[in-house]
């Protein structure tokens, strides 16, 4: 499975499948242009080499701190010694809230919250990777979709008023009104990415002990009454 | 004033015999007595989740609650005492919640009424019980409550902790600083050894030379291997513990001369911090549903098992393996609240699930936590499955525990107070 990471910091960041899922494939052209705040530290092309930050070119597949030459911070090479790889749903992820994911890198950039524009900044580095390119629903490019959840789970119909009962363990610690201080944010989740995620924990393919312990618990029903409710909570 | 009240509740239980006709026709009454961590959460999830179809009364007799749970950092500088004060202004307008500050002192549940300080009785159709912990008498010879401001103990929040925290940053150059720790059970197993990490940090900074003496009649404690990994590593020297084999079990304090008897050793100490033995809070005692020292309750709804329409909450009750801990409650409260819900307006009722997890601070970035979950069976709540932080984690992850509790305080006093 490659989407592993460095699991706090993965683990934080508990809408990756999300990020990723609502990324059509990108445009690269519009990337092109996206590109130019990033320029200031980072170069791509034949001539590329490391600046501020480190050359941009086979970044897809590439484990992260892994640019020959480049000086990384502790929190990238700890990043990257723990399994971080730049694939289209971690540079998303990644690109969305950088700090989120490397907390204390030295990369200072705020980030970028739409999607599409996430997608076609990726489309365009994918330009500077090496082939399959231009097979637009190859991996890397091809929004994630490798999760092993039966479909028939994810068929399941929530029982939204059993999932407000269930919700109130959940908001112990994520807030009911969606705030994220230290703790992420969990309501007006797609449906499918919330039972994904939470079958993740139960198995154990996402690590966290408090949602290993909490998702560890709860039967198939149970996730998708969660699941329902959370996707339009009450107020 | 014992035998007043009696007296004046025997009238009372008479003044309300035509109490349940009036019942009969308005909306069901639920009382809470006790607004923290379960009696809070009990009164706005019910509120919340029965839309005005119950007539909620919480009654708490301080106007500001500050949490036990972060006052451990407060005393480490942490947190501002602000920032671990809350009001009941939003469940009073947003949840329609009758908010009473006054006591409780007396529960007829004959007559199914609550007697406040004031002369005022409540009816009740439920009844929750949230009171938290009260000490037992002579636990620790030598201290009573009226010593507490000469040896604070500092485990209900509030003034008690402002009051122990200017005691450790007057503490003398080289000073000690005695903690007498509590036997099993007590709220918040981890909570002493918190303490005296903060303690253990403030003193670092400000009186290193200052000693740290743990009087304890304990074996071992909670999260033990962690702390003592941590106090080595930052607070290296400072910190000795007494245990149960060198008389840490047979002691005794005198807050006029500020000393402590430790199995005939006599110590002078410069701030002498006494937890004492714990008991329910005294409102489940004077409702009759304590047995010895706690509140036996059902672990499907936490009603007591002296009384099917009073039910009981958090720390004061003894439910089976959960800690008690602000968490617990607040998972039990809705639990409760589900249920009570269900018997007053016949609304579904899910079954009984419940969870606990501690977070503790060692030092700056230094957080650690254990949890576990938790199911109702007959005899008790029991445990199903746990985890606890361990030693030698890197200090990315100890940070990321740390950030994490301050996000599960936001998000517990959130559910707690809307």
């Amino acid at each position: 499975m490659r989407r592993t990471g460095p699991g706090i910091s993965l683990a934080a960041v508990v809408c990756f499948g999300q990020a990723a899922a609502a990324a059509e494939i990108g445009d690269a052209e519009r990337g092109e242009a996206l590109f130019e705040q990033c320029s200031g530290c980072h170069q791509v092309g034949p001539d590329a080499v490391n600046r501020i930050g480190p050359v941009l070119n086979n970044v897809f597949g590439r484990p992260a701190a892994s640019v020959e030459g480049f000086r990384y911070s502790t929190a990238f090479e700890r990043a990257g010694a723990k399994g971080l790889e730049w694939h289209i749903d971690t540079l998303s992820a990644f690109l969305e809230n950088p700090k989120a994911i490397v907390p204390r890198s030295r990369m200072s950039f705020r980030g970028i919250a739409d999607p599409q524009e996430r997608a076609d900044l990726i489309a365009y580095l994918r330009t500077f990777s090496a082939s399959p390119r231009d097979i637009p629903e190859a991996d890397p490019t091809a929004p994630p979709t490798d999760h092993d959840v039966d479909p028939e789970i994810l068929a399941i119909p929530g029982d939204a008023e059993y999932g407000a009962y269930l919700s109130s363990e959940c908001t112990t610690c994520h807030q009911a009104e969606g705030g994220d201080e230290g703790i992420p944010s969990i309501v007006y989740w797609p449906e499918e990415d919330f039972v994904v995620a939470m079958h993740a924990y139960k198995s154990k393919a996402r690590e966290h002990p408090v949602m290993n312990m909490i998702a560890g618990r709860l039967n198939d029903e149970e996730i998708a009454a969660l699941a329902a409710y959370f996707a339009a909570p009450e107020d | 004033m014992t035998l007043d009240r009696r007296t004046f509740l025997g009238t009372a239980a008479v003044a309300t015999l035509a109490a349940p006709m009036v019942r009969a026709q308005g909306k069901p009454k639920v009382v809470v007595i006790g607004g923290g961590a379960g009696g809070a959460t009990a009164a706005r999830y019910i509120a919340k989740d029965s839309d005005g179809a119950i007539d909620v009364t919480l009654v708490e007799p301080t106007r500001k609650y500050y949490t036990c749970f972060f006052s451990n950092l407060y005393i480490g500088g942490f947190r501002d005492l602000a920032s671990i004060g809350h009001t009941y202004g939003t469940l009073a307008s947003d949840y329609g919640i009758n908010v009473v500050h006054d006591w409780a002192v007396g529960v007829d549940r004959d007559a199914m009424t609550v007697t406040l300080t004031g002369g005022d009785t409540l009816p009740y159709d439920k009844l929750i019980l949230s009171p938290g912990i009260d000490f037992v008498d002579g636990a620790v010879p030598g201290w009573d409550i009226t010593a507490q401001n000469a040896m604070p103990h500092a485990y209900k929040a509030g003034s008690q902790s402002e009051l122990l925290k200017a005691q450790v940053e007057a503490m003398p150059e080289g000073g000690l600083y005695a903690m007498v720790a509590p036997p099993n059970p007590y709220r918040c197993p981890p909570g002493p050894y918190e303490r005296i990490s903060m303690v253990a940090h403030v003193l670092k900074q400000t009186n290193p030379s200052a000693k740290i003496l743990i009087v304890d009649p304990k074996q071992s404690f909670s999260k033990q291997a962690l702390f003592e990994e941590g106090w080595q590593k930052h607070y290296g020297g400072m910190v000795e513990r007494i245990g149960p084999d060198f008389g840490g079990a047979n002691v005794s304090v005198n807050p006029d001369e500020m000393t402590v008897d430790i199995d005939g050793a006599v110590e002078k100490v410069d701030v002498c911090n006494v937890i004492p033995a714990m008991k329910a809070g005294r409102i489940a005692e004077l409702a009759g549903v304590t047995d010895g020292n706690w509140a036996p309750v059902n672990a499907s709804d936490m009603s007591t098992k002296a009384d099917p329409d009073v039910y009981v909450l958090g720390d004061a009750s003894a439910q089976g393996d959960m800690p008690k801990s602000g968490f617990s409650a607040n998972s039990q409260a809705k639990v409760c609240a589900n249920a009570v819900r269900g018997a007053l307006t016949g609304s579904r009722v899910f079954p009984a699930k419940y969870a606990n997890t501690c977070w503790s601070l060692i030092d700056e970035n230094d957080g650690v936590k254990v949890g576990a979950t938790y199911e109702a069976t007959p005899d008790k709540i029991a445990k199903v499955d746990g985890f606890i932080s361990q030693t030698g984690e890197d200090a990315d992850l100890r940070k990321a525990t740390y950030e994490e509790s301050v996000g599960w305080y936001a998000g517990i006093t959130a559910d707690m107070f809307g």
